[in-house]
């Protein structure tokens, strides 16, 4: 197909104006994190700064003394964990439910996929309340275990309505020869199933993860100590009473930023793959 | 049984008695970058324990805005014994059992705080906490920029600071003279407390009944529109918050600005200001027969309601209200105590401020004291800036606020 | 026929267990808590009230949707939802359509695209909002400079002007969200279709409306539907950029729903609010479901 060389220009246009709303707001942050305050709040402001400072990435990873920047560290590590730990169980628990909606027949199927899919559409506003007092009494408060059970409350759904669509446009035919063979249901879905499944079960881990690292309110609410806090709590905690350290912020946003982008770009091939069977397919 | 046998008995007993005697562990929840260091508190509670081996405290700190949840949560779970509080909130904690009542104070320590620090943590007659956190909004002026329109000393009335301000702002020294704190939050309720209490008026009366609609109420509306309209303020007010008050003055682009105590710190901070010297403070302009009126901004120390271990709570507090702390740790936090101000080292702490201070706190206004008192903040905010914004007049957004105030009043 | 029903049951009983430790997990966590709410909303659970208990049947729902608050926050909700979701949807298709030809440096923007997505919600929005001050932030400075501006202003002190500007925020992150859906589409769209209309004589922008459009009617309507439900729950983005305001012009249900626990103690009417927010989810929900089958019949 050829193109005309005046349509070719618009697309090379288009292609510039895209790189720049997707990159500048990172780019932004990022020159911020590496200015000195003055520098920053300059008018006239100087779009690249004279001078540049990476205390405050020192002091996040080098810095005892400087209590809020170097707890950040620990929010990260927080966050990894538990971001990793709902990853790992979701897919374990999420795989074996998605199989069973995708591929076995039972009462109220469909019902109790519905049912899935609105959990995930609930507001965690509605929730707090009661799983705080419940938590409380359990002695659970401000544990990344914690942690862990409510966002597998907000992935589960998710990986089980996306997997059982990918699931479910799986060929079935070297099921089937398996389960000919006389191999019984778990061997099949050990040894065909999920290494046929494999671009999608990836998929799926990525957007778990990112949804673990993403999540505010109930980090907010159900942490307190660098025992459980998470990145998005340290994050916001970059603001006192009087004054809001948007430097501070900039640069434990861009520290924030990079597991999340780095797993997405990495795997980004395996991210479209599993997109799209999840929505289009039932 | 000889005396000797049961002299060792009762000693036996004693010592089994001290062994059963385990430490109560309290938790105390505080706030972290401003007021008191962190480093200031974990000092005080270290001495608390010497002084009180059988107590353990543990402490958590978290930013100002996270305070109200952990208070609330912890209502009913008990997460925390100690809790930092804030003014506002304190009818709003006693009406919903959030926070236990405390015992009252002696005359004598009781008359040595001031009276406006003490009232906001009273509702109904019982006391629900002790003033710790003491602050209130100065007048903050530039002395370089008054110099340079002609003026020695700063502004006495509101009517002489607008009077300033136009000079300063026809002789093009600054753009827009007056920064405020207008943002819809709790900083344009406490700018309008200020205001309106200057003014002479007031948003409730002694009996709780709302009076939204009396003339000092409208008069500091006017101020307020007349002073946007005017070009003496500046228009970004309706954004600021009192942190970007606090950049705006110590940029230098701003001659008049009302802030908490730590923008002084701020302006004398030479990596972050710009007019370093040149900031001075002042008594809040009244009006008429005002001499000077400010919004109390202190934060109480109370107990939580879940708490199990109230006794020792109380302790804890009055130990790290006490004059003994409170006198170590002028420079972050100014004492709540009347009688520290004439104290040398904490005047030598911050003298211009301590000067000023024991002043203007006598004139000490509480944001109003009722359980209802958030949404009536919220509602205030809007039509304020509803009228600020030109959508309303003064008389149309006040008599809403005050039909709102009654609607919540009367509500069971 | 013996083996036969045994088969079936094995098969039930093996769904059973399957879905077992699932099941334990969502159910066990938020069923609780969404039936304690749901009591909460039939009482007066106003912390303030000195009526705190009394049994209220379903006054809490009468009083909530007969409060003007309540269809302002709506019609917020709805603006922010259907605003957002329209420039996602347009924004995203294009992106996709560019992304899905060859030309230099398209896998490096593919690539690009995918940052804003992965960055923290916290983050996107402390950022925007630095980016977005009124007095020293970078969108008054490049504008200043390329003299679009006049001088500095604010961008979050009116409250339309704050909704969209909060939109633009959202946008940026979750636009990233649709491409992909619909560059996964577009590579379903067959090659000899395309051709074909070619061959008929259709042009760029004919190929596009008579072929790919309505090859991607399932998609766009199953994105839509998606996101709109996601819209619904944005929470992070208005805590951290505006709070609600200026003069409630950024106050969606679920932060109304937010102040009114956290900050009013009104636990009645907070939990009120969120059981009507679920019941709109769930209207959606069936909407989605629908749009699903459709998608799957074409």
């Amino acid at each position: 197909m050829r193109r005309s060389p005046g349509f070719r220009a618009l697309q090379y246009l288009f292609a510039l104006l895209v790189f720049l709303f997707v990159v500048s707001p990172v780019a932004w942050m990022v020159i911020t994190s590496i200015s000195i305050h003055r520098d920053i709040i300059s008018v006239p402001l100087k779009l690249i700064p004279r001078q540049a400072t990476l205390q405050r990435f020192r002091d996040v990873f080098t810095n005892p003394r400087n209590e809020i920047a170097h707890a950040f560290l620990f929010a990260m590590r927080n966050s990894l964990i538990v971001s990793t730990l709902v990853t790992l169980v979701s897919l374990v628990i999420g795989s074996l439910a998605s199989y069973a909606f995708a591929r076995l027949r039972f009462a109220f199927r469909s019902t109790i996929l519905y049912f899935i899919l609105f959990t995930y559409m609930i507001p965690s506003v509605v929730v707090v309340m009661p799983l705080y007092l419940v938590l409380s009494r359990l002695g659970a408060l401000n544990t990344r275990p914690t942690l862990v059970l409510l966002y597998l409350t907000m992935s589960l759904p998710f990986v089980i309505w996306v997997m059982q669509g990918y699931f479910g446009s799986l060929s079935k035919t070297y099921e089937e020869s398996a389960s000919l063979e006389g191999c019984n249901r778990l061997q099949v879905l050990w040894h065909i199933y999920f290494p046929m499944a494999r671009p999608g079960i990836i998929a799926t881990a990525i957007l778990s993860f990112l949804i673990a690292w993403d999540e505010f309110f109930f980090a907010l609410v159900f942490t307190s100590t660098l025992d459980a806090k998470t990145i998005s709590v340290a994050i916001a905690e970059f603001s006192g009473k009087h004054y809001v350290d948007y430097e501070m912020i900039a640069a434990g946003g861009v520290i924030a930023a990079l597991p999340p982008v780095l797993v997405a770009v990495i795997f980004q091939k395996y991210i479209v793959m599993g997109m799209t069977a999840g929505g289009i397919k039932e | 049984m000889t005396r000797k046998t049961l002299v060792i008995a009762i000693v036996l007993l004693a010592a089994a008695a001290g062994l059963f005697a385990a430490p109560v562990s309290i938790n105390a929840l505080f706030m972290k970058q401003a007021g008191y260091q962190e480093e200031d508190i974990i000092g005080g509670t270290r001495d608390f324990q010497a002084a009180f081996p059988d107590i353990n405290v543990n402490l958590t700190f978290v930013p100002y805005e996270q305070l109200e949840e952990k208070i609330i949560t912890s209502a009913q779970a008990g997460s925390y014994d100690v809790v930092l509080s804030d003014g506002p909130f304190t009818a709003k904690f006693a009406q919903a059992g959030i926070v236990k009542s405390v015992p009252a104070l002696s005359a004598a320590d009781a008359k040595d705080i001031f009276e406006g620090a003490l009232s906001s943590t009273m509702y109904k007659g019982k006391s629900y906490g002790m003033p710790w956190l003491n602050d209130c909004k100065y007048l903050f002026y530039n002395k370089k920029i008054l110099q340079a329109a002609g003026f020695a000393n700063p502004p006495k009335t509101w009517e002489e600071l607008a009077a300033q301000a136009k000079v300063i702002r026809d002789k093009k020294l600054v753009k827009y003279p007056i920064a405020w704190s207008w943002a819809q939050a709790e900083c344009l309720t406490c700018d309008y407390t200020v205001l309106s209490a200057a003014f002479g008026g007031a948003m409730f009366d002694k009996d709780g009944n709302p009076t939204l609609t009396a003339a000092g109420n409208k008069k500091a509306l006017d101020y307020m529109a007349a002073s946007l309209k005017d070009g003496i303020s500046n228009p970004n007010s309706l954004e600021f918050t009192e942190n970007e008050v606090d950049s705006t003055f110590i940029k230098g682009d701003a001659a008049f600005a009302l802030n908490w105590t730590f923008q002084f710190a701020e302006a004398q901070d030479a990596s972050k200001s710009s007019i370093v010297g040149q900031a001075g403070i002042a008594l809040i302009p009244g009006s008429g027969s005002v001499r000077s009126a400010t919004v109390n901004g202190g934060q109480p120390l109370s107990i939580s309601a879940g708490s199990k271990h109230a006794t020792e709570a109380w302790q804890y507090i009055l130990y790290m209200a006490s004059r003994d702390f409170q006198k170590k740790y002028p420079k972050n936090a100014l004492p709540i105590w009347k009688s520290l101000y004439d104290d040398a080292g904490v005047i030598a702490a911050a003298p211009d401020v301590v000067k000023i201070a024991k002043d203007q706190y006598s004139y000490l206004v509480n944001r109003p004291v009722v359980p209802f008192y958030s949404e009536f903040s919220t509602d205030l905010q809007v039509r304020i800036q509803e009228c600020l914004q030109g959508k309303k007049t003064s008389d149309q957004a006040l008599k809403e606020v005050q039909a709102k105030a009654l609607e919540l009043a009367a509500r069971k | 026929m013996h083996d036969l029903r045994r088969q079936k049951l094995s098969e039930q009983g093996f769904a059973f267990l399957v879905l077992l430790p699932a099941a334990v997990v969502i159910f066990g966590v938020i069923l609780f808590p969404l039936g304690t709410t749901f009591v909460y909303s039939l009482q007066n659970m106003e912390l303030i009230s000195e009526e705190k208990g009394k049994f209220l049947g379903l006054l809490n729902y009468a009083r909530v949707l007969g409060a003007s608050w309540f269809w302002e926050a709506l019609g917020r909700t709805l603006y922010f939802t259907v605003v957002s979701l329209a420039v996602e949807t347009v924004l995203g298709l294009l992106i996709a359509l560019l992304l899905n030809t060859r030309f230099a440096g398209v896998g490096f923007l593919r690539v690009l695209v995918i940052v804003p997505w992965a960055t923290p919600g916290i983050v996107t929005a402390s950022i925007w909002k630095w980016i977005y001050n009124p007095e020293y932030g970078v969108l008054n400075a490049v504008l200043t400079r390329l003299h679009v501006l006049a001088e500095y202003r604010a961008w979050l002190s009116d409250p339309f002007m704050a909704m969209n500007m909060v939109i633009v925020a959202d946008v940026w992150k979750m636009t990233p969200f649709a491409v992909i859906f619909f560059l996964a589409a577009l590579q379903f769209v067959s090659a000899s279709v395309y051709e074909a209309a070619t061959v008929d004589g259709a042009g760029v922008f004919g190929r596009f409306w008579h072929v790919t459009l309505p090859a991607l009617a399932p998609t766009i309507a199953i994105v839509a539907v998606m996101r709109t439900m996601e819209k619904f729950k944005a929470f992070d983005v208005f805590y951290v950029m505006t709070r609600g305001g200026p003069a409630n012009g950024t106050k969606v249900l679920v932060y109304e729903a937010y102040l009114k626990a956290f900050t009013n103690l009104q636990y009645s009417i907070a939990s009120t609010l969120s059981y009507l927010i679920a019941l709109l989810v769930l209207g959606l929900t069936i909407i989605y479901v629908r749009a699903l089958k459709r998608g799957d019949a074409a």
